[in-house]
């Protein structure tokens, strides 16, 4: 019992240190005053300005088109790749599987560098598309592991079935097998689009002029001073994400 | 020609199925006539299940050839033959409805909604679910999932259906029903059944003819009872229930009777098979609920009788199951009617003759 408590303490202890600083972001993001150190009563004046201003607006255009191209085809891929590596075994899959797992166990500034380099090298101008390219990558492996553990619980016999039944191995698919993998795919997608949103590293070596997503914007206007328009920036942002990650986990109990 | 006759439903001829290192199939030839209750018996890993995914199409065999309704099957998919089956565990679609899981084979089909409709409700009729039709799967119990199952593939009018364990995951209850609904619904609706099991006693009640299989190896082939009376091996016999045996070597042979000498306890009879000779290395094996047991050694027209010791007695309801330890130390089982009251019983510990008529034995090569 005595054990039992302390370790419920140090869980405790462990959110408010993840949700405090969070948490004090985003009171202070409804700040009157102009210094954020004080509290000088409730205000959105903050929240009214983001809405004002134009180069917001298109930075969060920008992380919005980056968040869904780039989720889309990691979806299409990533679902490819599922179905290939649980349902058709093939050579070296061993080896593959490995490498799939690398763009997540990478450290992300090497990858961003890479990247960077690899454009630079074959000479595709930095720009939204070579950030969707980016975002498509790191992205894919994270569907396609999601969705191969859906499809790992499916039993095998369910396609066979509708094979039986005179499906061709196309319709049993798509009748059968991508119904019932639905909830781990729309779950997939919103955890690509959420990792997307919230990218930085990676999508700061790879946007070019003109392409700044929210993440660089909020970095870029910390570099004069932290005002209270980004702490309500990123209280938005915050919300956002967690929102859709909510959505994601509770997608795939279904 | 030959086993292709008209009457010939699934012909396979010297099919052989690998799987790595190990023969699931080996050279197994077989002819299933149209219209029978076919069985295919045998323990896990014979082969049993591989055969029927052969049939299905799921797995191509390494050589040989499987002719269905006259049809070569060589490189046809699953969805281009003239077989439906029933999964072990139903394999029913969770997502859809009852309906629409029986509707599924004729929309395959390319059939019109109007058309599919009235055979969906006669499929259910026929399987007694009308009224169920709207359930998800995971609605109905495990009898009704599998009534689905059959409805399923039915519905589709297959020459043949196959049926992969199909009371495997009933209750006991619930199966010896099915044994016989089963049975009934294959008479009226007269096409050809091929039905895998490893439990003898179904395979024996339901089918007409039925396969034991071994090590990818096919037995014997005959009627239940064929198979039964004479089964043509060791496995055979052992496998379909019965389980003392004796092994021996004839010493002679009058008539339909042989004498066999068994080391250890002396001479017993059983009915002569062919093939034998003064000499030739035999069991004698006998089904324990023909084996009577008794404290008087008076033979009482029981022509072998051997002195046992009881080793354990086990109260079964309405028999006593013994295992009796023989002089030469095997260990025999016997089933006895609990009919005649306690008086007779016997305990563990107490000596008694093990008495049983010549012509309830079989002898088979060894």
């Amino acid at each position: 019992m005595k054990t039992r408590s302390w370790l419920v303490a140090a869980s405790v202890a462990d959110l408010l240190f993840l949700y405090l600083p969070i948490a004090i972001l985003f009171v202070f993001s409804f700040n009157a005053s102009k210094l954020s150190a004080r509290w000088q009563g409730f205000s959105l004046e903050w929240y009214a300005k983001l809405f004002t201003d134009q180069a917001l607006l298109a930075a969060t255009v920008n992380s919005l088109i980056v968040a869904t191209v780039s989720t889309v085809l990691a979806g299409v891929l990533g679902v490819l790749t599922a179905v290939a590596l649980e349902r058709q075994p093939f050579r070296w899959q061993g080896a593959f599987e490995g490498l799939l797992l690398m763009p997540i166990v990478i450290p992300e500034i090497m990858m961003g560098v890479a990247m960077l380099l690899f454009f630079v090298m074959i000479k595709l101008p930095l720009s939204l598309l070579t950030m969707i390219i980016a975002h498509t990558i790191f992205n894919f492996p994270v569907v396609a592991l999601i969705v191969r553990a859906r499809l790992r619980k499916l039993d095998p016999r369910l396609e066979e079935a509708a094979r039986d039944l005179g499906a061709t191995p196309w319709v049993a698919f798509k009748r059968v097998t991508l119904p019932l993998l639905m909830p781990g795919i729309v779950g997939a997608l919103l955890m690509a689009f959420t990792l997307s949103l919230d990218d930085f590293i990676i999508s700061f070596f790879t946007a070019g002029v003109g392409s700044t997503t929210l993440p660089i914007k909020v970095y870029g206007m910390l570099k004069s001073a932290v005002t209270p328009e980004v702490n309500a920036l990123s209280a938005i942002l915050v919300l956002v994400s967690m929102a859709l990650v909510a959505a994601a986990t509770w997608v795939q109990r279904k | 020609m030959d086993e292709a006759s008209t009457d010939a439903s699934i012909v396979m001829r010297e099919v052989t199925k690998r799987h790595g290192d190990t023969l699931a199939v080996d050279r197994l030839s077989l002819t299933i006539r149209k219209g029978e209750f076919f069985a295919i018996l045998g323990p896990s890993g014979s082969g049993k299940t591989t055969t029927l995914r052969l049939l299905a199409g799921f797995e191509q065999p390494d050589a040989g050839e499987i002719i269905i309704e006259g049809q070569p099957m060589q490189g046809v998919p699953p969805n281009r033959r003239p077989v439906n089956l029933v999964f072990q565990n139903y394999a029913l679609f969770p997502h859809m409805t009852v309906a629409q899981n029986v509707a599924f084979g004729l929309e395959m089909k390319g059939l019109q909604a109007a058309e599919i409709g009235p055979r969906v409700a006669e499929a259910l009729e026929m399987v007694r679910l009308a009224g169920k039709q709207d359930r998800l799967p995971s609605q109905l119990s495990g009898g009704e999932q599998q009534r689905v199952a059959l409805a399923r593939a039915l519905v589709n009018h297959p020459a043949v259906l196959l049926l992969d364990e199909p009371l495997g995951a009933l209750d006991k209850q619930l199966r010896l029903e099915m044994e016989v609904e089963l049975k009934a619904l294959q008479e009226r609706v007269g096409i050809t059944f091929v039905c895998v099991t490893h439990d003898q006693e179904e395979a024996l009640t339901m089918s007409d003819r039925l396969a034991v299989m071994h090590h990818g190896r096919l037995l014997q082939v005959g009627t239940p009872e064929e198979i039964y009376t004479a089964p043509a091996s060791a496995f055979v016999a052992s496998f379909i229930g019965v389980s003392n045996s004796l092994p021996g070597r004839v010493q002679a042979i009058e008539g339909q009777r042989a004498t066999v000498a068994v080391e250890g306890i002396g001479l017993v009879h059983a009915p002569a098979c062919t093939g034998l000779r003064a000499g030739t290395p035999v069991l004698v094996t006998i089904r324990p609920e023909r084996l009577h047991l008794s404290r008087d050694p008076a033979t009482d027209g029981y022509q072998n009788q051997i002195a046992v010791r009881v080793a354990k007695a086990i109260y079964s309801g309405n028999e006593m199951h013994y295992l009796v330890t023989l002089p030469n130390n095997l260990t025999w089982k016997a089933r006895v009617p609990n009919a005649d009251g306690t008086a007779k019983r016997f305990h563990a510990g107490e000596s008694a003759y093990l008495k049983w008529r010549t012509t309830e034995a079989v002898l088979l090569p060894e």
